[in-house]
């Protein structure tokens, strides 16, 4: 079962995410694992019912929480019927997802798909100058596939610059996706980051890597067959893959490998947003996304 | 009905009347302790000739225990020092890694069933020039069952290729620094933290179950509190759902259940809230001999795991600082609400910087929620310096300090973790004393033996196992160290009303030895021997257990 681990402090909007997470889960059945069920208010019209260790959500989704026995509850949901088709670890403010995520790779019954964490745009750098937290949190950051800045509506376009700057440079290769309340499209936030050759418990492989992850998003229609036919042709683009708004505002899934391309319906219930993962610099692609 | 008992000496921590001949007991508590012809004046009274050639002092509290070390001693004993036993065997240490091996094939012989798991425990490499054991190692012993033994740390496990191929772990390809690899890209059998052993250690008999103390562990565990003087103990700490408060309840209500138990309740897995109503509850369940409603907060992790959090310069061997069990934030909404509720906490911190933080949230909670008796004490404690205590005293703190740990790891410490100037101040037990912080001592069973009196002489001698002196200037004298095994703990689970002194009113708890502790010297503490102990008026002779 693929795995995806959501770190970082306290407040920056792991919760929101999760919920967001669950009501966008178009069929896929979730099982939430946290560390304890507080740090969770799932919001109330998601649960059908809670018996105590686990609370059963709308679309076969569930969540239980795991106190300090993570490998235990990990082993445990191993033997869930029917099973999980992904697993989302929702970890404590002051865990090492890094450290956890090497963990859930020693389990035969998991694969890891990626690290995501978040950081509260409003007071992320003032928490990595804290007098105890300071480390933690650096931690984290470097332990990150995607870094989320979230609630960027709370600071100025500048601060958020040199904001991203900062960020870039404490979470090495991670891709940083700019968001307000959590939202990130599905796919992206459960997409695989695993190396062919499993994952390494070592983050440095990944923090040296030459490649890069950018996340777009729309706000216009797009001429989506030129758009892939761009990206087709730009040899630094490795993968691209997500929903973007064609002529009509229609929807469209959009996914690309190297040269290959294949545009189909999108599902229901999805956003507009597209990630492309690329050899570094990623060419600008704005005015190939802008539209029409 | 009134039974007198003579003694050749009667220690009563008692500074109105420090020594007797004669204590004074009915209905299971003390009428008084003088001579016999003050004793006298109670009424009619049998007089008890068996403690005549005895030292009678009050029963023994042990602020820091884990009641899983009765549930440890059904595995294989592998530690490097001599250790007894629940029923009283001494098993011999071990002191190289074939005697390790020779004792574990022993063991796989009395097993029939080939599948049968073979777990161990305590083991210590670092008595044996640090040489691992490995998995070839342990396929010796068997290649047919998981074999696995927990070191005495519990931070590390070593396991057979049985047991690794049980987990799914015999493979190449892992990376993971908890799991070393050997030249053939294979585990080496060593697991390295919590959560590369659990996946592993289930398989090997390390499972939860084990992990919490069952029925028999409990019963266990009082039979090794019966035969080193203890008589009220801790369980620091457990989760305490409510079938293992019921079995507490029932076995420790038994009419020959010899211990007073004191189980905290752990704060991992629920919210603040959840845990203050949890401990509530659970103090309406609180009888004589199973005392209910505190809490455990866990803080930081240990200091030769490296996962102690420790203040500016760090570790002395350069490793990168070690983790945060808990944010300040949640840390201090628990304290915020005990004092609020009236509810006493006690914190594990091992790193100095951990105890800062603790500190900085009870001066914060304080403000919100004044008390005058709260008692909060901060648990291991190792690194703190004076300004620390000074500060603990201030805020209405006290403190347990883990002095087994400088005699079991002291040379580590030394050389390794923290480095010679830290080593020689861990455990700071005259500093506190001299900022006027109640303090107890331990021996957090089952990472070191329970015994107060050895934990005593590790305070009052402060020798390594090589056998140095480390930290000259932080001995304490015997009648400090008593005190500290007695009243001292006590006073940090607010029971030194009832218990810790041999007074009048006070629960008839004693600890009978067969050497007098305040005259064999500083140097034999740990040699004075056990007959028993008497609990609640109730007489317990280690020899009938
Ligand atoms: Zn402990």
């Amino acid at each position: 079962m693929p795995v995806t681990v959501i770190g970082g402090y306290l407040g920056s909007g792991k919760t929101t995410l999760v919920n967001h997470l669950l009501r966008n889960a178009n069929g896929r059945r979730l099982a939430i694992l946290v560390n304890e069920f507080g740090e969770l208010p799932i919001d109330a019209d998601l649960i059908e019912a809670d018996d105590g260790d686990v609370i059963s959500l709308t679309g076969g989704c569930v969540c239980c929480s795991y106190g300090n026995d993570l490998m235990m509850a990990l082993m445990d949901m191993a033997k869930m019927e029917p099973r999980p088709d992904h697993i989302i670890l929702e970890t404590s403010g002051v865990a090492l997802p890094g450290a956890i995520a090497g963990s859930v790779s020693l389990l035969n019954d998991y694969v890891l798909d990626g690290i995501l964490v978040l950081a509260d745009a409003g007071n992320i750098e003032e928490r990595a100058n804290d007098k105890y937290m300071s480390d933690t949190i650096l931690r984290q950051l470097a332990d990150a596939d995607i870094v989320l800045l979230n609630k960027t509506d709370l600071i100025e376009e500048e601060q958020k610059g040199s904001l991203v700057d900062w960020l870039r440079e404490k979470s090495g290769a991670a891709s940083i996706l700019e968001t307000q309340n959590s939202i990130l499209p599905i796919e992206i936030a459960l997409q695989s980051f695993t190396h062919d050759d499993g994952f390494s418990a070592d983050r440095s492989t990944h923090s040296t890597s030459q490649f890069e992850t950018k996340f777009y998003s729309f706000s216009a229609p797009t001429q989506t067959q030129a758009l892939a036919q761009e990206l087709a042709g730009l040899s630094q683009i490795v993968r691209a893959k997500g929903f973007v708004p064609n002529e009509n505002g229609k929807l469209k899934t959009l996914q690309l490998v190297g040269q290959r391309f294949e545009i189909t319906p999108a599902p229901e219930n999805v956003e507009a947003g597209l990630v492309v993962i690329g050899v570094k610099p990623l060419p600008d692609l704005s005015h190939a996304l802008t539209g029409i | 009905m009134t039974t007198i008992y003579r003694a050749k000496k009667i220690i009563t921590m008692n500074p109105a009347r420090p020594v007797a001949t004669h204590v004074a007991v009915r209905d299971g508590r003390i009428l008084g302790a003088g001579s016999l012809a003050e004793l006298e004046g109670w009424g009619d009274y049998t007089l008890d000739e068996r403690f005549s050639d005895k030292v009678i002092m009050p029963g023994l509290v042990e602020g820091h225990s884990h009641a899983m070390e009765g549930t440890l001693w059904r595995y294989t004993y592998l530690g490097y020092f001599d250790r007894m036993d629940p029923n009283g065997k001494v098993w011999s240490g071990l002191d190289n890694i074939e005697g390790v091996l020779e004792r574990l094939k022993e063991a796989d012989a009395k097993l029939e069933d080939p599948d049968t798991p073979l777990p161990g425990w305590s083991l210590d490499p670092i008595y044996f020039n640090n040489e691992r054991v490995t998995r070839e190692d342990l396929d010796k012993v068997s290649t047919t069952r998981p074999v696995g033994i927990m070191h005495a740390s519990g931070h590390i496990l070593n396991v057979n290729s049985k047991a690794l191929e049980l987990a799914g772990l015999l493979k190449t390809g892992l990376n993971n620094p908890g799991v070393p690899l050997g030249k053939d890209g294979l585990p080496t059998g060593e697991l390295k933290g919590p959560d590369v052993m659990t996946p592993v250690g289930m398989h090997v008999g390390f499972d939860r179950d084990m992990l919490a103390c069952d029925e028999q562990g409990l019963v266990d565990f009082a039979k090794l509190c019966v035969r080193s003087g203890v008589t009220t103990a801790t369980d620091l700490a457990a989760r305490l759902p409510d079938d293992a408060v019921d079995m507490m309840s029932r076995v420790t209500a038994r009419e020959n259940y010899p211990a007073r138990i004191v189980p905290l309740r752990f704060h991992h897995g629920v919210t603040p809230q959840e845990l203050i109503a949890h401990v509530l509850e659970l103090k309406k369940k609180t009888s004589d001999r199973l005392r209910l409603g505190m809490i455990k907060v866990v803080v930081d992790g240990s200091i030769q795991g490296f996962s102690a959090r420790l203040r500016w310069p760090g570790y002395y061997n350069g490793a990168e600082n070690g983790l945060w069990y808990i944010s300040p934030e949640h840390l201090q909404d628990i304290i915020n609400s005990s004092l609020e509720h009236n509810i006493h906490i006690h914190t594990h911190t091992n790193g100095d910087e951990a105890t800062e933080l603790v500190l900085d949230c009870m001066e914060e909670g304080l403000l919100k929620h004044p008390s005058r008796d709260h008692r909060f004490t901060l648990q291991h404690c190792q690194l703190a310096d004076a300004s620390q205590f000074r500060r603990m005293r201030k805020l209405g703190m006290c403190v347990n300090l883990f002095a087994n740990h400088h005699f079991y790891w002291g040379d580590e410490h030394y050389n390794l973790t923290v480095g010679p100037e830290r080593a020689e101040r861990m455990n700071a037990c005259a500093t506190a004393l001299e900022n006027d912080v109640p303090m107890a001592i331990h021996s957090d069973a089952p990472i070191t033996p329970l015994g107060p009196l050895f934990t005593a002489w590790c305070a009052v001698n402060r020798l390594t196992a090589s056998g140095r002196t480390q930290g000259e200037a932080e001995k304490i004298d015997v009648d400090e160290a008593l005190y500290a095994i007695t009243l001292g703990a006590a006073y940090t689970l607010k029971l030194d009303g009832e218990v810790g002194s041999i007074e009048t009113g006070k629960r008839a708890d004693f600890a009978v030895l067969e050497d007098d502790p305040e005259s064999v010297g500083g140097d034999k503490l740990k040699d004075v021997a056990v007959w028993g102990t008497v609990q609640d008026g109730r007489i317990f002779p280690a020899s009938e257990l």
